[in-house]
């Protein structure tokens, strides 16, 4: 359930509307001109402020005033939104989460830097914000009980804005004993009176101990628009006041009268009066339809009756009707869509429920298969069926779109443009693509790492791309799209590219290769993912310790992905980044080696052929296999997992690819496709590296799925060594 | 009868808290995120006051308040809006266009409870 605390909702809307922020500073650094982003930045500060201070966090709230002052000016047209102020406002939006998250922990002397680079930049405005109204002046001094004279007129329009004069007169009576005359000379007669207008005086003589202002508040609302005179006056003598007593009596009785009259007058009238007349507290259904409406003359005019019936009667539009005109179409992300917000925890659980059908349904398959009896074959097909969809719509329920994420490196960029004195241009492509939450929550750090190094290394200086004959500004593109049932992300710049020579010098000094050794660009890339390789000369404040890409590649495969680079010298690197689509379920090729049966995802799967024993025979010692022409080495699996049986006597190979190398895992049986809903291994067995995870199968055993990226890796280093030796 | 409330605003958070005490108060509440949503509600059901934010996305509050004083259903039903300016200009555009009364905020739940008894009965 969404939270209901609203200091709850307060924190989780503050979270978005700083991030909306964000996006709109960034957006409108870009076209400071854009009304529209102006709004809505300063919405966002409004909404912060007002909420903030209704909530309790009241120095976000105090903060975020000064804010929303410089703001307000911008909006007014008398500051223009500079890339400075646009920073300024950007440092502040940190400080404001800051103080969300962690008042405790918020620095007060940034905050007030801050405010003061703030005011610098919009002038002495923001430095006396608007103070509220001095306290009412003349009040005389409480001393006990008062008797005050309240004369006073509504304005005439009162009771069309929804002002009831009974209920006026029912606040004053809360403030004590009260007599109430209304006077009516001011009412014209009936063929020119207009029901919706109020024409009555009132005299009200008020015994009290609240002073004046408290009389006063009970206006509050007309109190600028009316007549209104409070006087006090002498205590009457006991005689009058009991007189004043029966007087109250009797002019209350008046009052309903005269205001039974006028409701009378209104019915009788030419025109029958809507719920304006008869006051908002009997605005019923029956009397706001439209055959009561249409009094003639004052305030705005009357619709058309037939029209509002309709208006009336139609179903009512869903939310959202109204487009948002312009461009603010395109940032839809920003409106409330005709969402329900659901914990992540909850979808957690609801995958793992499907996890668990979907093993119940393979058991059940399984059952289903030894048994002659139709009747159960078919239903078993349709909760297969069943259950195969419900995985797809929960998997499709936890996809989110990777423009989220993107959208979080604008600042980034913004950021590092300006420590490194670099002009970069981030382009975005795909940002529809939707992906895994948690694999979205997890790409977060590797492609900050990715892009602070395409920044910090890839990119050059304006001199330096000047001199390079490039455009000034740099371009990072972050691109995603969806490739079978994974997703290709890439990292690209248009920098100076990897520097070979440079990388290969440090592999050999470091010994993973021998020097003078003939190696692809896309192995000698491969050893920037070695862990603890640098070749930068100085270590800079966001790379080149030499920390970072190993950790990237660390991530990804813990992913179930794996990471490719390609490089252009003077023209650029692209990293990309294959990754499934989600964690939680996959498809997997079933296999069997000895007893053991193990998972292979498919989505690794080339092809399978068979390993006849004469070919066996024939490359023992090499374990090569001739794919049509090209040499795979295999991994004969039966070794690796020390089998006991005896091995069938037509092996079978799967070869696996991951990224462009690929390798045969030699395997006893190929059982079949298999839905492998992935279980972690303990962390026991966490450095267990060339299983993934496990997975419980139809009859309730356990089968291990294979972590292809370090089997292919391992298959191509075993095979290397063996074409060394040859 | 319960008394129904149209909570206009932006804010999920400010809306909850009017939901949470005006419904603790007696009143049934209807809830929504901008003006057109909370013009198209009033048009569907019948409403005994309208509570409004005025800066708001789509349509704002002052919109709101005009449209709905142009239908003759809602002619004289109160309507209040929330405020954070100490600018009186703002009110002043509110009232011109038919607000009843404003809430000033930040504002305490018994507050907004006394507010609402006052306008509405």
């Amino acid at each position: 359930m969404p939270p209901t605390d609203p200091e709850q909702v307060f924190l989780q809307e503050a979270q978005e509307l700083l991030e909306q922020l964000e996006h709109t500073l960034l957006d409108l650094e870009r076209g400071p001109g854009d009304g529209e982003l102006i709004d809505t930045a300063f919405r966002a500060l409004h909404t912060i402020k007002g909420s903030g201070a209704m909530f309790g966090f009241d120095a976000v709230a105090a903060f975020t005033h000064h804010v929303e002052t410089a703001f307000d000016l911008v909006r007014k047209g008398q500051v223009v939104p500079t890339g400075e102020l646009i920073a300024v406002a950007l440092a502040a939006k940190d400080q404001m989460r800051v103080l969300i998250d962690d008042p405790a922990s918020a620095n007060q002397t940034v905050g007030e830097a801050i405010l003061g680079d703030l005011a610098r930049l919009i002038g002495a405005a923001a430095r006396h914000p608007p103070g509220e109204a001095a306290p009412n002046a003349g009040d005389p001094p409480e001393t006990g009980e008062a008797h005050w004279r309240i004369r006073f007129r509504l304005p005439a329009d009162a009771m069309s804005t929804g002002t009831n004069p009974l209920l006026l007169l029912d606040d004053l009576r809360t403030l004590g004993p009260a007599s109430v005359n209304a006077l009516t000379d001011g009412v014209p007669p009936l063929e020119v009176i207009d029901p919706a207008l109020s024409y009555l005086r009132w005299d009200v003589t008020l015994r009290t101990t609240q002073p004046r202002s408290a009389i006063e508040q009970v206006f509050l609302f007309v109190i600028d628009d009316m007549e209104l005179d409070i006087a006090p006056i002498a205590a009457p003598s006991p005689g009058l006041a009991a007189a004043g007593l029966t007087q109250a009596g009797l002019t209350q009785a008046g009052l309903t009268q005269a205001g039974l009259t006028q409701a009378r007058l209104t019915q009788a009238g030419p025109t029958q009066a809507g719920p304006t007349q008869a006051g908002p507290t009997q605005a019923g259904p029956t009397q706001a339809g439209p055959t009561q409406a249409g009094p003639p003359t004052p305030g705005p005019p009357a619709p058309d009756p037939a029209v509002t019936a309709t208006t009336a009667a139609a179903p009512p539009p869903p939310p959202q009707a109204v487009p948002p005109p312009g461009r603010a179409a395109e940032r839809h992300e920003f409106q409330a869509a005709d969402t329900i917000r659901v914990p992540a925890e909850r979808l957690d659980e609801l995958m793992d429920r499907v996890g668990q059908l979907v093993i119940a349904q393979s058991r059940l398959k399984e059952i289903a298969a030894a048994s002659n009896d139709a009747a159960m074959k078919s239903v078993t097909e349709d909760i297969e069926r069943l259950s195969l969809e419900l995985r797809d719509t929960t998997m499709g329920v936890r996809m989110l779109p990777i423009g989220q994420l993107f959208g979080r490196f604008r600042r980034l960029i913004h950021d590092l443009a300006r420590d490194h004195g670099k002009h970069i241009e981030l382009v975005t492509v795909g940002e529809e693509t939707e992906l895994d939450k948690t694999v979205i929550e997890r790409l977060n750090d590797p492609l900050i790492h990715l892009i602070r190094n395409a920044v910090d290394h890839g990119l050059e200086d304006p001199a330096g791309r000047a001199a390079a004959g490039k455009p000034l500004t740099g371009r990072v593109t972050l691109s995603a799209r969806h490739v079978g049932s994974g997703v290709l992300i890439s990292i690209a710049d248009d920098g100076r590219g990897l520097d070979r020579a440079r990388i290969r010098a440090r592999a050999e000094e470091t010994g993973l290769f021998a020097p003078g050794a003939r190696i692809s660009d896309s192995e000698l890339f491969q050893v920037i993912f070695q862990p603890g390789f640098s070749t930068a000369r100085e270590v800079t404040s966001l790379s080149g310790r030499g920390v970072g890409m190993d950790v990237v590649r660390r991530a990804i495969e813990g992913l179930r992905g794996n990471v490719d680079i390609a490089s252009t010298a003077g023209a650029g690197s692209e990293i990309t980044l294959r990754l499934p689509l989600t964690l939680a379920i996959i498809d997997g090729l079933l296999v069997r080696v000895g007893r053991g049966r193990y998972v292979i995802p498919l989505s690794a799967v080339e092809e399978c052929v068979e390993l006849s024993m004469e070919e066996d025979a024939r490359s023992r010692g090499r374990n090569f296999l001739n794919i049509r022409g090209d040499l795979v080495p295999f991994l004969r699996l039966r070794e690796m997992f020390n089998a006991a049986t005896p091995a069938d006597r037509y092996q079978k190979v799967v070869i696996v690819s991951a990224g462009e190398l690929r390798v045969g895992l030699v395997v006893d049986q190929v059982i079949g496709d298999h839905q492998t809903v992935i279980k972690s291994l303990s962390k026991l067995h966490e450095d267990v590296e060339i299983f993934s995870g496990a997975t419980i199968l139809g009859d309730g055993t356990v089968a291990l799925i294979l972590d292809i990226a370090h089997l292919v890796e391992y298959g191509q280093r075993t095979g290397e060594r063996l074409l060394a030796a040859s | 009868m319960k008394k129904r409330i149209l909570a206009v605003d932006d804010s999920a958070s400010i809306r909850q808290m009017v939901k949470l005490t005006l419904s603790g108060a007696g009143y049934d509440i209807v809830e929504a995120g901008d003006g057109a949503e909370g013009l198209s509600k009033a048009r569907a059901t019948p409403l005994d006051m309208v509570v409004t934010d005025l800066n708001m996305p789509v349509m704002n509050g002052l919109g709101l308040i005009r449209e709905l004083r142009k239908l003759p259903a809602y002619r004289g039903v109160p309507i209040l809006f929330l405020t954070t300016e100490s600018d009186a200009e703002m009110k002043r555009q509110a009232k011109a266009a038919g607000a009843t009364g404003w809430i000033t905020k930040p504002f305490q739940q018994d507050q907004l409870v006394a507010i609402v008894r006052k306008v509405l009965g």
